[in-house]
């Protein structure tokens, strides 16, 4: 092609971008949010067992390491809480292997912000409030919405997502015309959840409005916080405008003990489906027992973000140089 | 045959799923941030036309299908098996009705046309985009009539029903767009 070399998006969506940047800087410098920045490059790794990194070499001779490209800045950002930092919030590159589509780019743009002191509602209403700023003057939406995952769940399918039937799943799948979900999830709860969510929920979610989903099932709990009255269910929200997921957030974690229990899990789970190995993030660990601060956190997809405000549907169309040109 | 893993899945490439060969029609990468990653794929089965839409793990593979798409010249009609030729090598196949399908209507001997093989038999027929055929059948036109509104049906020699405008006569060859089944124009002999 004789264009290749050419940006995919457009010359006034750089200037989307840069506004959106600005406004979001403005908008927690007046909440007194510390911008901050840390390493893309990083000694450890996720241990997530759906997310694949990139890895490089480190060459300080005659030694070499293996150094792992950022899925998320969540990990130094915690250590920056830990050693008293105060509220943060970072704009910065993230990377996943293996993730390219309409919605993804294997590199992308992450707003990641930490509230210390909040609990899960009150970072809901700033993410709320938030996206009313961002979209202001670009597109008007409809009021906020505000579900619990087993609410929103069981009214889209009937089944209930806090307790497993299989019987019940499988019946579901072969009557929406899914019957291959039964070899793809066969028992696994939190892979049903995923496909049954994705394929029948999320599409549903937030028509021209943020769609805010709290409560997601223990089994999906990440790095959130386990409910303190009721167990079936963690502190993470998942933030939807139409049918695109646009954010994840929790409660943190702060029990060290738990999220090295956690991590353990999961890369018992890599091994077993022959993932690239992990290297546990020791100093988070370290950071959580020096001691987290209560707070929470969430991560805005910010490509994505830009698709809704341009009404985009490619990533592409608002990436300057997506993989395939970069 | 290779195999295919989802993110090699482009919009015409051929694959076996459920022991039938079909082609992909499209793939959309779905993937929570924090959860399994999924390709729902649009895919037509090459033997029935139907269209379906299937998920799969991201990183599954299908098998691929040894179907090629192959320009052959229509010979005739034995009344079982019509018989098409390979112009360069003089191969000949035999396709049964089932698989010349729709196609048989378009179908006039010595025409070019698309014959799909899989496993080098014919799975399907495509006629050309265009075809010129004879009205054997139309009621006569209105003298002064030059074109426009309504039109008449005609049957051309092999068969098909087109509508046609007033002015065109019986014995006349007409141009037709096999894929929407309409009348183009008049040629001139």
């Amino acid at each position: 092609m004789l264009n290749e070399w050419q940006p995919t998006c457009s010359i006034e969506m750089l200037r989307l971008r840069a506004q959106v940047f600005n406004d979001i800087r403005q908008f927690f410098s007046a909440r007194a949010v510390l911008e901050v920045e840390t390493p893309l490059l990083s000694h450890s790794s996720i241990t997530d067992p759906q997310l694949d990194f990139f890895t490089t070499d480190y060459c300080s001779p005659p030694r070499q390491h293996t150094l792992f490209l950022q899925t998320s800045p969540e990990f130094a950002m915690k250590r920056l809480l830990a050693a008293g930092s105060g509220s943060i919030y970072q704009i910065c590159k993230a990377f996943r292997n293996g993730e390219a589509g309409r919605f993804h780019n294997p590199e992308f743009t992450l707003l990641e912000w930490y509230r210390v002191g909040f609990k899960l509602p009150q970072l809901m209403d700033e993410i709320a409030e938030l996206l009313g700023v961002l979209f202001n003057g670009h597109r008007a939406l409809n009021p906020t919405q505000r579900f619990s995952y087993q609410e929103i769940f069981q009214r889209y399918t009937g089944l209930n997502p806090l307790e497993f039937s299989y019987q019940d799943y499988c019946a579901y799948a072969r009557d929406n015309h899914k019957p291959e979900a039964v070899s793809i999830c066969g028992y696994d709860h939190a892979l049903w959840l995923d496909f049954i969510f994705s394929h029948n929920v999320q599409p549903q979610l937030g028509k021209n409005a943020v769609c805010m989903v709290y409560g997601y099932p223990a089994c999906q709990s990440s790095l959130a916080r386990i409910n303190e009255y009721n167990s079936q269910i963690t502190d993470r929200v998942e933030v939807f405008i139409n049918g695109i997921e646009l954010g994840n957030g929790y409660y943190e974690l702060t029990d060290p003990k738990e999220q090295c229990r956690r991590f353990d899990e999961e890369i018992a789970i890599r091994q077993i489906r022959k993932r690239p190995a992990s290297v546990k993030g020791k100093h988070l660990i370290a950071a959580l027992e020096a001691g987290l601060p209560e707070c929470s956190g969430i991560a805005i997809g910010l490509d994505r973000l830009l698709m809704l405000l341009a009404n985009s549907a490619s990533i592409d169309d608002v990436l300057n140089f997506p993989i395939h040109r970069a | 045959m290779a195999s295919y893993s989802t993110n090699e899945f482009k919009a015409g490439l051929k694959v076996m799923l459920d022991n039938d060969p079909c082609a992909i029609i499209e793939n959309e990468f779905v993937k929570p941030g924090k959860g399994q990653a999924f390709n729902r794929v649009k895919i037509r089965n090459l033997k029935t036309g139907r269209v379906i839409e299937r998920t799969f793990k991201s990183g599954d593979s299908l098998e691929g299908a040894d179907v090629v798409d192959v320009a052959m010249q229509y010979l005739y009609n034995d009344g079982q098996f019509r018989h098409f030729m390979v112009p360069d090598t003089f191969e000949q196949y035999q396709c049964d009705e089932k698989a010349v399908g729709e196609a048989s209507k378009w179908l006039k001997d010595q025409d070019s046309c698309t014959v799909t093989l899989w496993n080098d038999a014919p799975l399907s027929v495509s006629p050309a985009n265009f075809v010129e055929l004879a009205i054997v059948e139309t009621d006569p036109g209105v003298r002064g009539d030059t074109s426009g509104g309504g039109g008449k049906p005609a049957t051309l020699e092999t068969g098909a029903v087109v509508r046609v405008p007033l002015f065109v006569q019986q014995g006349e060859v007409i141009k037709v767009d096999t894929r929407t089944g309409e009348y183009i124009s008049r040629v001139k002999e």
